[in-house]
């Protein structure tokens, strides 16, 4: 049951084309009753009854043991229910937002396809099947933010987050192999149960630091944080889901999922403290700089991802309680101002925060929502974010490996979340009005009620956060090796914590931030102007490496496939001689070669007229005399064959030699002029190259014949050629008894060579000249 | 089945190719006849195939000694797992070249000997597959050569002829390293037959010239199966014959090089020899780097889907190299998928080519928007291509890598690692220009095209959709398939089942 809801995604999708043929508003809504229907069958089938750590198993890839494991425990019941719950919301939405677009029902193919996987990933125990599921994302992100594809700049903001991603899961899948090789177990349940045997071994680091790979590039970590704002060219809807509420999440999921097998190393700490630091300072100030509604959020989620990842850094059960609650009020808040950002698209016509203003007036209901949404951003009580802010500071306060540095930039950055909640979400709505064309429209129903519930959800979290306290507790202890039960039962969630340090922290955050705002067109005006040398932006980085790549590459077939069969020649002889003679001197002993062979005097003339007319027919100038020299070659050849015993061989070899002259001359006689197309130095080096190799045969057939194997086959060619081959020339039978399979193959390729020659004449022929 | 149906059996890739190119000699005017009967052909092969394949399965190697000499005096002809394997392959190749030939091979081809010679093409191929006798090997690499080069170089175009040139030359000097080096073997040895080699090679007093002929067979297979540095002669030819020719030879042709540098390096070559291990891993690597970069600076559909069989070669020669079982069962699930999909891309490319009339990623364009079922079909096996999960090729990747692992190569995995991410770029490449951007105009081919009759259509996209079908299959039952896998890979790296197998016979 529980893989059938993960996969019925998938179902849904291949099913898309048939409902659509029942017309488009129609086809949207059952497509969106299914993630509705997934997120009750969750919430009343896992979240109230508590029926927790149920997990299947099915056998998938036996030779690896590589199953179909899937569990829900709390943990992943979070991850489950914002998937689902978002989800319900982005596909009702989309389905009004969207309802013009031709492709409709290639979207719902697409984030159908989305939502399944991201499911499969929070709930897959095996780290393999995991990952099946996390290149899924990548690839429906891939056609999601290419979705319009016609652009130019979609195309390449999707092919950009497709190799960022893609690059990261393939550091994930080596990190997920040495995990393996270290301990055998494909399993985080059994993976989390041995960190004393990971943290121990020399493969460690590199397996650790390969699944970071995987999860910062996710995640959008400095600095591979960039092809995240460049994604916000989707539709909206799925910069609402996917880049927002839970694919992004994909990285923080992993790195907390695993973090009892990595938890406690210092290198695990300070590398999560030190990049989720820097990506929560660095984003939270770009956002101030945009002036695109869905940049500024898409900023401040690389923000909050990197807050994420701090206090999975820092580690304690209190910044693991903080992570959840952060990401669940981080979920509901922005998605819902993502889909705002949408509406106000869809109402004004704009994204620009310059352009719009006191849109309160025409779009009442999406002002509520966007207001408790910033609320809930900025940390106001009593929103839920508010409670998210409180233990963020608490757990940054505690003792960790960079003291107060880290508080002092949990703080900045909040201050900064607070201003850009008012910039994202308040002067859109208040103040005076202000909209570049027409007049304004709120939204519509089906676009709305998502957004309006998942802000009042907020705002409910933040007055009864018993609702969630109970299974943020478990979850925590599923992600913490070891948890105390004492500790993992006095966790609670609680609005008020009494007057406090905490309290007068976040006050603190909010009156400045307050401060901010009210003198923000000047300092707008400042942060806008400061632009960073573009070297140092990664997107830069990448779109150098992207032409360093084609650069290399274009240089390399330049080399290696450079049209001249001459070289490839070379290269091939090349290879062979510095293969074969470093094998030869290396292994073999070349003592047992014996240069006293008795020399007979025909011997010596033979290899003498054979060696003139070589040099002959490389140096003479005339096609006939080269085909003269060289008869003259095959001929003396023959001659050896004769002199050692093999006469017929010698016949064949004698006719052969002089039909080829013969024909040689034939087609020579048609020919145009003989031209010398090699220059003196080509000429030396193929003279040394072939010497070299005619050297290296030479030693090759010398050393063979010094320790020759006596074979077995003359005696037995011998004795049975008449009886069982029923034939007195033992050479005849081995043609056609012994070995008659060669000789039918012999007989094809002869007679394919005739079909062939008669084929490409007369096809020549028929269609005249060249194109 | 009796041991005379099985010997049949055995005989069949050989005599069934061979008979029906005759049959259709016999009536070479006759169109008509001939597309009928290739594809009669190819259906046959396929179900020989299968049944060869099972028969494998359940009774384990066969070997067949033709003409009753004995062993090993005569040619034996030996069918194990990895064999019953490649033949699958190449029957299922065929099965789906002579449905895809019909509607993409035009009719001048057809009309000069264009089925006789791929029946020829495949019967060399199958030949090559089931030879246990290493001068018979030589034969069917020749009977190979001559159909192919014909093949590539029908039509006469400048381009074609060209390419043809450097293909046949090349390759002959591979044939000729290959031929000086079974010599040298059989100098040493006084043996052909493959078992008894394996046998003989072990006893050769002087084992460093061993190496030194082992690295002779590395150079002439590696030509074969277009290996670093010795690949140039595929990216010069590939992309011009007939795309149906270019799909069979990207998926068939150099696998049979690569095929058999597993069957020698694994049966007559020590495994344990880390020499020759650690060589062919460098090449590995090379090949696999060189490969991707080729593609990725090329503009041509065909030309880039060209430059990748190199460096998908690559994988399949590092899961040699690292001469484990494990990475042999990684190596073969390599290959099998890799026929599939490279086939099938280059189908899709013929698809895309009939559509539009060019090859040329800068002047296609809206396919995406115009056919969404074609661009279905080559994501699916352009991903898989990528090694991207859930299909095939992510396994393909996943075991091999894993194989590194086990016996800490980690650079190579690395660098495999690496190019999978480079293989992805190009994919996407095509997916981008091919089918995402807008196109820039309506060519003629195009509406050409409009006018073909539904079923001539269907015809076009079947062999793709079939192919497809068959890649989801190995993706899905990936575990099934990878435990097959796992068999060959032992009886690979445990030769004594193979030399039991032939000189047990008689």
């Amino acid at each position: 049951m529980l893989l059938f809801s993960v996969l019925s995604g998938i179902i849904v999708a291949c099913l898309v084309p048939f409902l659509f043929k029942f017309g488009r508003k129609p086809a949207s809504i059952i497509i969106s009753m299914v993630p509705l229907s997934l997120f009750l069958y969750y919430l009343f089938n896992f979240g109230i009854t508590d029926n927790l750590g149920y997990s299947e198993s099915i056998e998938f890839f036996p030779a690896l043991g590589v199953n179909l494991n899937f569990v829900m425990d709390s943990y992943a019941l979070i991850f489950a229910l914002i998937i689902t719950g978002i989800g319900t919301a982005v596909f009702f939405y989309s389905s009004y937002y969207l309802a013009e677009h031709p492709y409709l029902d290639r979207f719902y193919i697409y984030i159908s396809i989305f939502m399944a996987s991201m499911l499969g990933i929070v709930t897959s125990d095996n780290m393999v099947i995991m990952f099946i599921f996390w290149e899924l994302t990548s690839i429906s992100s891939f056609l999601l933010i290419g979705f319009k594809h016609r652009e130019e700049k979609s195309r390449y903001s999707a092919w950009q987050a497709l190799l960022v991603t893609g690059s990261g899961a393939l550091a994930l899948l080596a990190g997920i192999l040495l995990l393996y090789v270290i301990t055998g177990k494909m399993n985080f349940s059994e993976i989390n149960a041995m960190p004393g045997i990971i943290q121990s071994s020399t493969l460690f680091l590199p397996a650790m630091f390969l699944v970071l790979g995987g999860a910062f590039t996710k995640s959008a970590q400095m600095p591979f944080h960039f092809w995240l704002p460049n994604a916000m060219e989707a539709p909206t809807p799925v910069s609402a889901y996917l880049h927002s509420a839970t694919m992004v999440k994909a990285g923080i999921y992993l790195m907390a999922r695993i973090n009892p097998a990595f938890q406690g190393a210092i290198e695990w700490e300070t590398t999560l403290t030190i990049f989720g630091g820097i990506t929560m300072l660095f984003a939270a100030y770009m956002a101030l700089k945009q002036t695109d509604l869905k940049r500024i959020l898409a900023y401040t989620t690389l923000s909050v991802l990197g807050t994420l990842t701090l206090l999975i850094g820092i580690g304690t059960p209190l910044a693991m309680q903080a992570m959840l609650v952060y990401l669940i009020a981080h979920a509901l808040y922005k998605g819902t101002l993502f889909l705002v950002a949408g509406a106000i698209d869809h109402g004004t016509g704009t994204r620009n925060i310059d352009e719009i203003g006191g849109l309160r007036k025409f779009m009442p209901i999406t002002a509520v929502a966007a207001t408790l949404a910033a609320f809930s951003m900025a940390g106001v009580l009593p929103l839920f974010g508010f409670i998210g802010k409180e233990l963020l500071y608490e757990a940054a306060l505690q003792p960790n490996l960079f003291g107060y540095t880290t508080f002092a930039i949990v703080f900045l950055a909040a201050l900064f979340g607070v201003v850009a909640a008012g910039m994202s979400a308040i002067f859109p709505f208040f103040g005076q009005a202000k909209y570049p064309n027409s007049k304004p429209h709120e939204a519509s129903f089906t676009m709305y009620s998502g957004y309006v519930i998942t802000a009042f959800l907020g705002l409910l979290f933040g007055l009864l956060p018993m609702i969630v306290s109970d299974n943020v507790a478990k979850a925590v202890s599923d992600i913490y090796y070891n948890l105390p039960v004492a500790v993992s039962s006095s966790m609670y969630l609680a609005l008020w914590h009494g007057f406090n340090l905490v309290l007068f922290l976040s006050l603190a955050t909010l009156a400045l931030g307050i401060v901010i705002l009210m003198f923000r067109k000047k300092l707008f005006a400042i942060i806008r102007k400061i632009n960073l040398p573009e070297y140092l932006l990664p997107s830069k980085g990448y779109d150098m490496s992207i032409s360093i790549l084609i650069a290399s590459a274009r240089l390399t077939t330049k080399v290696l496939q450079n049209g001249y069969l001459r070289n490839y020649i070379t290269l091939i002889l090349i290879t062979l001689l510095i293969l074969t003679s470093y094998s030869l001197f290396t292994f073999s002993d070349l003592s047992v070669i014996s240069l006293y062979h008795p020399v007979t005097i025909y011997e010596i003339i033979i290899a003498a007229i054979i060696t003139i007319s070589t040099i002959l027919v490389v140096k003479s100038s005339g096609r006939l005399q080269a085909v003269a020299a060289l008869g003259v070659v095959g001929i003396f050849v023959a001659v050896v064959f004769s002199i050692y015993g093999a006469p017929d061989l010698a016949m064949t070899q004698y006719s052969i030699e002089t039909l080829t002259v013969i024909l040689f001359v034939l087609v020579i006689y048609k020919l145009p002029k003989f031209m010398h197309y090699s220059k003196f130095s080509h000429r030396m080096q193929d003279f040394f190259l072939a010497s070299a190799v005619g050297l290296t045969m030479t030693i090759l057939i010398l050393m063979v014949t010094a320790n020759e194997m006596p074979t077995e086959f003359k005696e037995y060619y011998g004795k049975t050629s008449y009886l069982l081959g029923k034939g007195r020339n033992i050479v005849n039978v081995i043609l056609v008894d012994y070995r008659a399979l060669d000789t039918l193959g012999e007989i094809v390729v002869l007679s394919l060579a005739a079909l062939g020659v008669f084929a490409l004449l007369k096809l020549k022929k028929d269609d005249r000249g060249f194109e | 089945m009796t041991t005379f149906d099985i010997e049949l059996l055995v005989l069949l890739p050989i005599l069934l190719p061979l008979s029906f190119a005759i049959l259709m000699l016999f009536a070479w005017k006759n169109l008509q006849f001939q597309r009928i009967i290739n594809v009669v052909a190819g259906s046959t092969g396929f179900i020989v195939a299968i049944i060869l394949f099972s028969t494998i399965y359940v009774n384990g190697i066969q070997v067949v000694a033709i003409g009753g000499w004995k062993v090993p005096f005569g040619i034996v002809l030996v069918a194990d797992n990895f064999s019953a394997i490649m033949i699958l392959m190449s029957g299922l190749m065929g099965f789906a070249v002579a449905f895809y030939s019909i509607v993409t091979v035009d009719t001048a081809n057809e009309q000069h000997f264009y089925y006789p010679l791929l029946q020829i093409l495949l019967m060399g191929v199958n030949g090559a597959f089931l030879t246990g006798d290493m001068f018979n090997l030589y034969v069917w690499f020749e009977v190979m050569l001559i159909s192919s080069f014909v093949l590539l170089a029908l039509g006469g175009k400048q381009e074609q002829l060209e390419g043809a040139v450097k293909y046949v030359t090349l390759n002959l000097v591979s044939s000729m390293i290959f031929l000086s080096a079974v010599g040298i073997l059989y100098g040493m040895t006084g043996t052909l037959n493959m078992a008894d080699l394996a046998v003989k090679v072990k006893l050769v007093e002087n084992q460093g010239l061993v190496t030194v002929v082992a690295m002779m067979f590395l150079v002439s297979f590696g030509i074969k199966s277009a290996v670093f540095p010795l690949f140039s002669w595929l990216p010069a030819s590939y992309h011009t014959p007939p795309v149906a020719v270019s799909a069979l030879f990207a998926g068939l042709l150099t696998k049979v090089g690569v095929y058999t540098m597993y069957r020698v390096f694994t049966l007559i070559f020590d495994i344990n020899n880390e020499f020759i291990g650690t060589v062919i891993l460098i090449i590995a690597g090379f090949t696999m780097v060189t490969g991707v970069l080729g593609a990725a600076a090329q503009n041509d559909f065909r030309r880039i889907l060209s430059f990748h069989i190199v460096s998908q070669v690559g994988y399949m020669v590092m899961a040699l190299g690292l001469m484990t079982a494990f990475s042999f069962a990684a190596g073969i699930f390599y290959i099998v998928y890799h026929i599939v999909t490279k086939t099938n891309l280059f189908f899709i490319s013929g698809i895309v080519e009939r559509i539009k009339g060019t090859y040329n990623l800068d002047t296609l364009g809206g396919l995406f928007k115009k056919y969404p079922s074609v661009s279905l079909l080559f994501l699916i096996s352009a991903f898989t291509l990528s090694g991207i999960p859930p299909f095939a090729g992510f396994w393909a990747k996943f075991t091999v890598a894993l194989a590194g692992f086990r016996i800490e190569q980690y650079l190579i995995v690395g660098v495999s690692l690496f190019v999978g991410l480079l293989t992805l770029y190009s994919m996407t490449k095509i997916w981008n220009y091919a089918f995402w951007q807008d196109e820039k105009q309506e060519s003629e081919v195009e509406r050409e095209f409009y006018k073909i009759s539904i079923n001539r259509k269907y015809l076009l996209y079947s062999p793709s959709i079939f192919m497809t079908v068959v890649i989801l299959l190995l993706s899905f039952f990936a575990g099934s398939a990878f435990d097959f896998a796992v068999l060959t890979g032992e009886q690979l790296a445990n030769p004594q089942y193979y030399i039991n197998a032939v000189l047990g016979v008689r």
